[in-house]
Order: C-alpha cells, then structure tokens, then sequence
C-alpha cells in the first residue's frame, strides 16, 4: 500500500504508475508493484525435468506446424520465427531415396545420385540464402534455409505420387499426369517460397531474389520428372 | 618562447585570432566531410577518399559513388566487402542483358552499363542457368531424336550436368583471368588509354554468354542448318560484344599482337558453342541404316536419315 502525495494529475496519463508518486514532502512508503507479463508455463519448471515424450512431441508439433503452414502458404511469420531444420532433412532423404533405383544400365547415364540430390538442394538452398543476403535481404540465414528447405514438400508430394503413377505404366497418359502434376507443385512450391521470402528484400530487387528460387525448383522438378524406373 | 614553439602553434593562433576578430565567420574543418547526410551512410568509409570520389564526379547517383569507395575500404574477409558487388537493381540487370543481346556498333559494353559497378550477380546466375539450360536441352533434344527407335529407352544422363558446369564455370572465370593478367602485363609495356578491372571482363564475360541460354533451348530442334546457324549468330552477337569491349583496349598496342589477342578471345568463344552442341546434342542424323522397322503395334516405322 502506498500513499498518495502529490497531485493526483498524473493519474489518468500513466495508470500503471498510479500507485508511485515522488514527493519531497511525505515518505512513500509501500511496495512499488511492477506490471509484470502472463508467466508462460516453461518458467515453472526447466524442459530438463519434463517427460522425453513431452520434448519430441512439442518438437513434432513445431514441425508439423511449419507443414501446414506450407500447404496453405499464408503470410505469417511462425514459419520464420521458430525456425528449424528437421523439416527439410526428412524431405530431402526421402526425396533423395525415392529419386534412387531409376534406370542405372550404364552409370554414366543415369539418374541423380543420392549425394548429387542432396548436395544439390543443401548446396543450392546456401547459394540462394546468399544471394539474396548478398542482396540486401534481412531475413537470417538458417531462416532462409528453413523456409527454402520446408517448400520442397509440395515437390516431395510430387514424386510420391509420380512413382505410384509409374507403378501403374510407363506410356504417354502416365507422362502426362506425371507433367501436370509436377508442374503444378513446382508452381506451388515456388509460390509458397517466395510469399514467405519476399518481404525480407529490398522492394527493387525482389525479381532478382525470386529467379534464382525459380531456377532451384526447377532443377527439382526436372529430376522428379525425369525419374525412369528400371 | 622557442622557435619551433613559434612555428608549431602560429597556425592555431591565426584561427583561433581570426575567429576572436570575426565570430560569425565559417569554418571549415578539413578533417570531416561536409556532408553530413552522406557520413550518416559512409561511416566506414575514410574521409580523404570520398572527396576523391567526388572529383571524379561519376554521374550516377550518390549511392555509387559512395559504393565506390567502399569498394576499396572494406576489408576483404568482411561480408560488406562482397555485398558491394551485388549491389545491382532488378533494372539494371536487365538493362545489362539487354545491351549484351543487342550491341549497339561502337558502343562499349563495360563504358555504357558497367560504369565502374560491376556486379557478379549477373555472370553467376546467367552461368547456373546456362548450365542446367544446356544440360535439360542436350537431354530433351536426344529424346526427340531417339523418340522412334524401338531399342531406345530413355536416360536423364544427369552426369553431363556436372561437365556442363565444371566447364562454363571455367570458361566464365579461368579466361577472364588470363585475359586480365595478359592485359596487365602488356599495360606495364605499352601506355594504354582503356584499362579494366579484373571483376569488369568477369562481367562483360558472364553478361555475353546470355545469348547462348535461347541459343541452347533453340538447338532441341533437330536440324543440322538451323543448329549451325544458331551457332553462327549467337557467336556474332556476343562475339561482338566481347570485341567491343576489348579492341580499344589493345588498340594502342603492336597491331600483330592486338589483332592475336581479339582473335584468341573470339576463337575460345566459338570452341565454348561447338563444344557445347557436339557433346551435349546428338547429331540429328541416325546412326542405324536400317530402312523398314515393323513397330510392335503393327505399323511399319520408315526411319528417315539426312
């Protein structure tokens, strides 16, 4: 409890500080109370002591997130806040092993390889978060790289249903589907990309950052496209 | 009072006297540019060297001519040093490309759009995308080609990807340098009036080989003439382009040696285009002379050979 000295002017201004007035005249005596935020639940107890299944599914939860938010891509900045990269690992295993037993006779011919699929999205994911940092971009590196990273699933989706079509024959009406569906989740790959990407750049140089995500999901789709079972 | 005293401090008395006589008098103070707004954007920069800049008076904005000094003070193991050549707008990228598809006679590539900023965003991503344009196109035209024959099955040949990369990442960066060192080296012999950075020929390099990126697409089309006269006008238009940029550099050396050096420089342009259509586009002749195929659906298949 504190008592009130001095005028009670300032009391409608600064509500929160109603309760602290500075006089010379009478002590002030009392406690200062200080508004404080809504305490979140983690500040009662270290995530140490809770239950591992408690840990991985909140992680899980995290990840599982970040894949809706792909499929609908909306403006919203979850997706960049929390950033994680377990998201793109799996897709990009999975990408790159479902891309694997294609036509191998000679191996010079053949498909991509497991490390050139991986080395091609890591590697192509760094390049364009450098360019577009390089660019004048504010977004931060490993955000770039999760969000690139997270919009290979449409493609991923892509070659899963590539290769259930490929289970069914391998003629022009299979290559059709296979081209329309391909084209459309590159499209919505990119599309996804580049409306969580394109607020970070400097306005007159957004083109320049969008070609090179163009290009990357390109190369992708090419090889999902191009992908010949034995 | 010492005379070393005298002579050391008279300056500042003159100022500071001066200064007691005329107190509204401005002062300038040489230590500091002038400008306040452009210290606000240059505070790495050095002070002498922006007034350097500024007599050299380029007529683009201020921004170059600040980035242009900035260019020189930043550290090279700093990331500012190498934001600095990337410091190109969306139109001015497409104002480079477009002058390196249309070159206009007597105009110089590097005078007209580089102005002293070159930038590698342009040579990198038109090389990526050269690269896997060559490589999707080699691979769309030889199963067009092969598309009849009943022994054939197709193969995405994703090797060649990595040949077409290691070698016009070479081309665009290796010759540039060569070029660069052999310019050098004559410039320390012979006075010459037009010299180039290193990073303006990477530029004037990348930025030509444009023209080869619709060339490549153009080359699906399975006809020997049409290829060969694609090859022959694509050569010409970035051909001239490099010799725009090049003659009035050698122009004031020996002539032998000026003219040696034009034609290296178109002679490694050309073996890039052949070399690329021989190894990545099948010849649109078939190798097989056989005349009649019974097709598996009943139909006999004429095979047609040029």
């Amino acid at each position: 409890r504190v008592q009130r000295a001095g005028s009670g002017g300032g009391r409608g201004q600064f509500p929160g500080l109603a309760d602290v007035s500075i006089s010379q005249d009478i002590p002030v005596e009392g406690e200062i109370t200080v508004p404080v935020g809504s305490h979140s639940p983690d500040e009662d107890y270290s995530t140490l002591d809770e239950p591992v299944k408690d840990t991985i599914m909140r992680d899980l939860k995290a990840v599982g997130k970040k894949f809706v938010h792909v499929m609908y891509p909306r403006k919203s900045s979850a997706l960049l806040r929390d950033w994680d990269l377990w998201g793109p690992l799996v897709l990009c295993v999975s990408l790159a092993l479902m891309l694997q037993g294609g036509s191998a006779d000679s191996k010079d011919d053949g498909g991509p390889q497991f490390a050139e699929v991986f080395v091609i999205i890591w590697f192509g994911a760094v390049v364009i978060t450098l360019n577009s940092k390089l660019l004048g971009g504010t977004i931060s590196f490993f955000q770039s790289l999760c969000v690139l990273g997270y919009c290979v699933m449409p493609l991923t989706v892509a070659m899963l249903v590539c290769r259930l079509v490929l289970l069914a024959g391998a003629g022009t009406v299979s290559f059709i589907i296979r081209l329309i569906v391909v084209g459309a989740m590159f499209a919505w790959s990119t599309l996804a990309s580049t409306a969580f990407l394109a607020d970070s750049q400097p306005p007159n140089r957004k083109a320049l950052v969008v070609y090179p995500i163009f290009l990357f999901y390109f190369v992708i789709s090419w090889m999902i496209l191009t992908f010949t079972p034995q | 009072m010492a005379t070393a005293d005298d002579l050391k401090f008279q300056e500042f008395d003159d100022a500071a006297n001066l200064l007691a006589a005329n107190p509204d008098a401005t002062t300038i103070s040489i230590d500091e540019p002038v400008e306040i707004p452009k210290n606000q954007h240059s505070h790495r920069q050095e002070p002498g060297r922006e007034e350097d800049d500024e007599l050299l008076g380029t007529d683009d904005s201020d921004k170059t001519e600040l980035l242009a000094g900035q260019k020189k003070s930043a550290p090279f193991w700093t990331f500012d040093y190498y934001q600095t050549f990337f410091d190109v707008d969306t139109y001015q990228v497409l104002d480079r490309i477009k002058g390196s598809v249309f070159p206009v006679p007597g105009k110089n590539f590097v005078r007209l759009y580089i102005r002293s900023n070159p930038d590698l965003y342009g040579p990198f991503w038109i090389c990526a995308t050269l690269v896997f344009t060559i490589a999707v196109s080699g691979n769309l035209s030889n199963f067009f080609i092969h598309l009849g024959k009943p022994t054939y099955r197709y193969v995405p040949e994703f090797r060649k990807v990595s040949i077409a990369a290691t070698t016009i990442y070479a081309y665009a960066w290796l010759v540039p340098l060569a070029l660069w060192g052999f310019l050098m080296w004559r410039n320390s012999k012979v006075m010459n009036i037009v010299s180039y950075s290193f990073l303006e020929i990477v530029c004037v390099y990348g930025y030509s080989l444009f023209i080869y990126i619709p060339t490549a697409i153009l080359w699906i089309i399975p006809q020997k003439v049409v290829r060969w006269v694609l090859v022959v006008f694509s050569l010409c238009v970035s051909g001239s382009v490099l010799v725009m940029t090049f003659w009035p550099a050698v122009r004031d050396d020996n002539r032998r040696i000026a003219v040696a050096t034009v034609a290296t420089v178109l002679l490694l342009h050309a073996l890039l285009a052949v070399g690329c259509l021989a190894y990545f586009f099948d010849a649109p002749e078939l190798d097989i002379p056989a005349p009649i195929i019974p097709a598996h659906n009943g139909t006999t298949v004429i095979t047609k050979s040029h």
